[in-house]
């Protein structure tokens, strides 16, 4: 069972196919440890990710939510991580302004040969929303156990 | 509802070790749709996979989740075995419970509730897979080169040796390009019309090569294997098949004044013209903009002079119409107009030329025989300055280019060499910013200018060169290694101008939906590992329309665009990848957000009628993807507002339920 | 200028140049105006008004009508020019299907409005210079346009029309300066709580009338995703705080890049949730990070969110309070 006292964040990844989740992949070849409460989900490219996928996952108990993608430059398809770019960029701004921690969102590039960036991001990360304790901004009570 | 198999995998000790193996097996059997749970030592192996394929069968499982190691690994493996016992492939879902898991937790509870968790998103996702076949489209098998230089001619002579047809298609009277103007070639020295002109005349007699010389692409449609192209053979008022070349009307015509193009307007010619002797096709031209009888219907000299009746003043522009299943960019470049170079006094002294220029004064074919003499007076030079990196390394607010043009070091030296050898009299000087000569036998040859030949290299920029009245430039420049200016009073300059790509090529990368940088190159698929393709399925890349190249660099690049032309042309049908993005043309508004992002050109628009209410009907433009072209990035699914457009695979609605799967507890 | 209009909207019907006109219809009160579609002289004599009322953006009205047989004339004030243009490169308006004539605007002012600064049983509404004098039951009144003009009309984007086939009365001029960031501004200095709890106090409000999505013109969608089941993210009603944000932050998302700021999202608002600050919150951010962009200035131009640049920023500029 889980320690009441211990905060557990509920963290979901989008990982793009050919860079970031290679990355990740590689993490798990080098034994680089991150904390289990990482889920990856995996997607063609960061550019598939839409902005409800992100709303989706802090409606239903997400505590924080990483799009991870090939670097500038680097992508697979040539052009979607700056699509992916400008969209995160904008959504990031606008849950700012509504008042959302921003902390709990994060767009980071990591190639398939950074699988200790990747244990590294996703570290800190996990920490970075510990600290900020469950989503409560976000969340929908319905979709609680 | 899914009948849906779970496979978890042992992975020997590397996943067993972390996860218990067992409850995630015992666990994820109880998921809504699960019909069948196991576990076993090695999945991937024969007897694992026996266990799938038994299971299939067994219990008629309409999906399977594999529990295991990265789907990097081993997903087409799996995809094989659903499909051996007659499962759709594409009914297969990976939890990757081993790199993502086992491998990077150490507490075993954590570890366990997490396979679970991740078992748990791939089961709620394969309830939403869908059998996909991958399609199939054929492939004619032609292809059409666009460009007859160098680039050009060495692909279309390779995919012609494979045993393929291929069209070139060129602008100019002639094929053959940049290459024709050259003298000599670096490092070795040997004359360029020499190695080039037996390449033209394989091109002609090659059965396999077509050549549609002065002409142009108009239209380009389909995509990868199903190209249709029209192209338009421009009206040289000469019927190319009763022309022999004899060049009897070339002589007789009178309107002579015309600027040589050949010679890049150092001498001129006649309105009806061959290029040059070794020309391939070697048919006359009349430049329409000059010839008497087509502008005001007088004269009709060359007519009477042509025994083969071969003028025909009434030809018109004829457009061809092909098919292609490959279409390979050799559009190459052109040194950039040095009007604006005042500094440099180029268009205010005709001894200031570029180095293209050079060339045809040194060439034995050009308008001087070969014999260095300058242009304002036809006297021998004594002294020669020549300017590098004109143009070219330039920042990128001012006039000029921010690359380097790559070749300009090398033909420098090769000037300046050829200069001294055969005018010993003469002192050649070269400014220079850096002298760049990385390649076999580059730095050796750039060495023996400076070395034995005795050219005086100065590190610096000339800022200004002055005509004279006597005749002589004065030239004013620094010498950053002695810290000093420096003046020298030349009676040639040569300005090494900046190289960029053909005017042609933006608007046929538009037709072609291939994508180019900021400097009008063609963009690669991808820098470093697809270097002679487009992103756009199909469309290849060779020569300088990719990036400045020397002949070396271009004859390299052209080959291996000929490889995977053969390599695309020698299938029969072609495979698509069936995880592709499809419009719901109900809820479709046509506003063309996702043809904007596509990098594939894979989304176009028709206009379609509807049924609406009442018996009446309404015709709205609705996008359709072609399957053949698309990649499956899906960068278009999130540009549509209206949520019609949706990937295959990786659906709205499959990546959702994996995201509810995965922050349910 | 009604008369103006009248006659030119006449003559056109005569001469078959249009079969029919997309204007504004005075409702029980003066103040109480709707788009209204005139197909013959006796209906505009009936009931076509041009007045100070007449707020209404009649561009979205044309996706439906340019569809429809024969041409149809939309009279368009020059912030309604916008939407026009933003739609016609969408594709979803038919140009030719239209005879656009642009009609001068001064701001235009509505009955709640002029209620909340007092002005009560109001007839009738006249420009002056900087005043608005209105007829009431009760005598004229003369309030200053800065009390008078609805909130949007205070920060008018410009007075000249960016596209029309015929002008009617005398071209306005661009605003210089419309400062219309200033209330965004205000709320990116508040913390992030004192924004929580502002927005939340707004949006608890929303009772998804989908009235901001109707009136809405680049929410044109043949389907919205709200609207679909296999969206996933379908919803009729805003069941919870979730939900209110969801459904205002997709939509602001959806129209990025597009919006023209045309603001009839917050008058047709019943709820009076100020929800331009949303879409005008989208249009300072891509103004900052990827320079100015007004959608609906032309039909060319790429979209901020179908574009890019190379050196784009990163969206960790968000962790850095919107510098670059």
């Amino acid at each position: 069972m889980q320690d009441v006292n211990q905060f557990k964040p509920k963290i979901v990844a989008f990982c793009c196919n050919w860079c970031s989740y290679a990355g990740a992949d590689l993490a798990g070849t080098n034994r680089l440890q991150y904390p289990a409460d990482v889920k990856i989900i995996r997607v063609p490219c960061s550019c598939r990710v839409n902005p409800m996928f992100i709303l989706r996952a802090f409606q239903r108990g997400a505590d924080g939510v990483i799009l991870c993608g090939c670097h500038p430059g680097d992508c697979h398809y040539t052009t979607g991580n700056y699509y992916a770019r400008r969209r995160m960029t904008l959504l990031f701004s606008m849950l700012d302004y509504l008042g959302i921690e921003k902390q709990r969102t994060r767009v980071e590039w990591v190639s398939a040969a950074e699988g200790a960036k990747f244990a590294a991001t996703m570290n800190e990360f996990v920490a970075a929303v510990t600290q900020l304790g469950p989503n409560k901004r976000l969340e929908d009570l319905r979709c609680k156990n | 509802m899914q009948r849906i198999g779970v496979f978890v995998c042992w992975c020997g000790s590397n996943i067993a070790a972390t996860v218990d193996v067992a409850a995630v097996s015992e666990a994820l059997g109880h998921e809504p749709g699960v019909v069948f749970s196991t576990n076993y030592q090695y999945m991937c192996s024969e007897a694992g996979q026996n266990i799938i394929k038994n299971a299939i069968r067994d219990y008629q499982l309409t999906g399977i989740v594999v529990c295991s190691c990265s789907p990097r690994m081993h997903e087409a493996t799996f995809r094989k075995t659903a499909a051996s016992a007659g499962l759709n492939s594409y009914m297969v879902e990976i939890a990757n419970i081993r790199e993502q898991c086992s491998w990077i937790h150490k507490d075993k509870a954590q570890a366990t509730e997490k396979a679970i968790i991740l078992g748990r998103a791939a089961i709620a996702k394969v309830h939403l897979n869908a059998p996909l076949t991958a399609g199939e489209s054929p492939v004619t098998k032609r292809a059409l080169v666009i460009g007859g230089g160098i680039a050009g001619i060495q692909t279309a002579l390779d995919i012609a040796d494979a045993g393929f047809e291929v069209d070139i298609v060129e602008k100019q009277p002639t094929i053959g390009g940049k290459m024709t103007q050259i003298d000599k070639t670096f490092p070795t020295l040997d004359c360029a019309a020499c190695i080039l002109t037996p390449k033209m005349v394989d091109c002609a007699q090659n059965d396999k090569i077509n050549i549609f010389a002065y002409s142009e692409v108009k239209e380009v449609k389909g995509f990868v294997g199903n190209f249709h192209v029209k192209i338009n053979k421009k009206a040289r008022y000469v019927d190319a098949t009763k022309c022999t070349g004899c060049g009897e009307c070339t002589e007789k015509c009178p309107m002579k004044k015309i600027p040589n193009e050949f010679n890049l307007g150092l001498d001129n010619r006649h309105a009806i013209y061959i290029p040059f002797a070794q020309a391939v096709p070697k048919v006359a031209t009349i430049d329409p903009n000059a010839c008497n009888m087509l502008k005001n219907g007088k004269c009709g000299l060359c007519a009477k002079v042509c025994s083969a009746g071969a003028i025909d003043y009434k030809q018109k522009d004829e457009i061809v119409e092909r098919e292609y299943g490959a279409i390979v960019v050799a559009t190459g470049y052109n040194p950039i107009k040095l009007d604006d170079y005042d500094e440099y006094a180029y268009s205010l002294s005709k001894d200031v030329v570029s180095s293209l220029e050079f060339e045809r004064i040194t060439n034995a074919a050009g308008p001087t025989g070969g014999t260095l003499l300058r242009p304002s007076d036809g006297k021998h030079p004594h002294t020669l300055v020549f300017v590098q990196c004109v143009g070219s390394r330039c920042s990128a607010e001012g006039k000029g280019k921010s690359y380097c043009s790559k070749i300009c070091c090398m033909y420098t030296a090769k000037h300046a060499m050829l200069c001294r050898e055969k005018y010993p009299d003469t002192e050649v000087y070269v400014f220079y910013i850096d002298v760049r000569s990385p390649g076999k036998n580059y730095d050796e040859f750039y060495r023996r200018a400076v070395e034995e030949y005795g050219v005086h290299y100065i590190k610096g920029q000339v800022g200004k060169v002055v005509p004279r009245s006597d005749g002589k430039l004065l030239v004013q420049g620094s010498d950053l290694l002695a810290n000093e200016q420096v003046h020298i009073e030349a009676d040639m300059v040569v300005l090494a101008a900046a190289i960029e790509p053909d005017k042609s090529a933006r608007p046929l990368a538009t037709m072609l939906t291939a994508s180019m940088d900021t400097n009008d190159f063609f963009t690669e698929a991808h820098a470093k590992l697809r270097p002679v393709e487009s992103p756009t399925a199909g469309i290849f890349l060779s020569g300088a329309c990719q990036g400045p190249k020397d002949i070396p660099d271009t004859v390299a690049q052209a080959g291996a665009a000929a490889s995977k032309v053969i390599g695309l042309l020698a299938k029969d049908k072609l495979t698509c990848n069936p995880c592709t993005a499809h419009s719901d043309e109900m809820m479709c508004n046509g506003c063309s957000s996702c043809e904007k992002v596509c990098p594939y050109g894979a989304i176009s628009y028709v206009d379609k009628e509807f049924r609406m209410p009442n018996r009446t009907t309404a015709i709205r433009r609705v996008a359709v993807v072609n399957e053949a072209v698309c990649q499956g990035c899906g960068a278009c699914t999130v540009a549509c507002p209206s949520g019609a457009m949706d990937l295959k695979g990786f659906s709205n609605s499959q990546i959702m339920a994996e995201v509810d799967a995965i922050c349910k507890m | 200028m009604q008369e103006l209009m009248l006659a030119k909207a006449k003559e056109l019907l005569q001469n078959g140049t249009v079969n029919r006109v997309l204007g504004w219809q005075a409702g029980e009160f003066v103040y109480d105006i709707t788009p209204a579609v005139f197909e013959s002289e006796q209906d505009l004599d009936a009931g076509f008004v041009y007045n100070e009322f007449c707020g209404n953006n009649l561009s979205k009205y044309l996706i439906k009508e340019s569809r429809k047989e024969g041409k149809v004339l939309a009279f368009l004030k020059p912030c309604d020019t916008y939407s026009f243009n933003q739609l016609i490169k969408e594709h979803r308006i038919i140009r030719e299907n239209v005879y656009v004539i642009g009609v001068p605007c001064e701001g235009k002012t509505d009955g709640e409005t002029l209620k909340s600064k007092g002005v009560k049983g109001i007839l009738g509404a006249k420009s002056e210079g900087d005043e608005l004098i209105i007829d009431t039951l009760y005598g004229e009144q003369r309030l200053s346009k800065r009390d008078a003009l609805t909130a949007r009309c205070l920060t008018c984007k410009s007075k000249k029309h960016v596209v029309y086939d015929e002008l009617l009365g005398e071209e306005g001029e661009e605003v210089p300066e419309n400062h219309r960031f200033e209330e965004v501004e205000k709320l990116e200095a508040m913390t992030p709580d004192e924004r929580f709890a502002f927005w939340r106090g707004e949006l608890s409000r929303c009772i998804r009338c989908n009235a901001c999505r109707n009136v809405c013109p680049a929410c044109s969608c043949e389907k919205c995703v709200f609207d679909n089941p296999a969206s996933g993210i379908s919803q009729k009603a805003a069941a919870d705080s979730f939900e209110e944000n969801m459904f205002h932050i997709i939509r602001a998302f959806h129209v990025a890049g597009r919006c023209t700021d045309c603001g009839e999202c917050s008058r047709v608002c019943p709820q009076n949730i100020p929800l331009h600050l949303l879409n005008r919150k989208f249009i300072k951010d891509i103004d900052a990070f990827y320079g100015e962009y007004q959608a609906g200035e032309d039909t060319e131009s790429r979209a901020p969110l179908t574009n890019f640049t190379y050196d784009d920023v990163e969206p960790s500029i968000v962790y850095k309070g919107g510098k670059k």
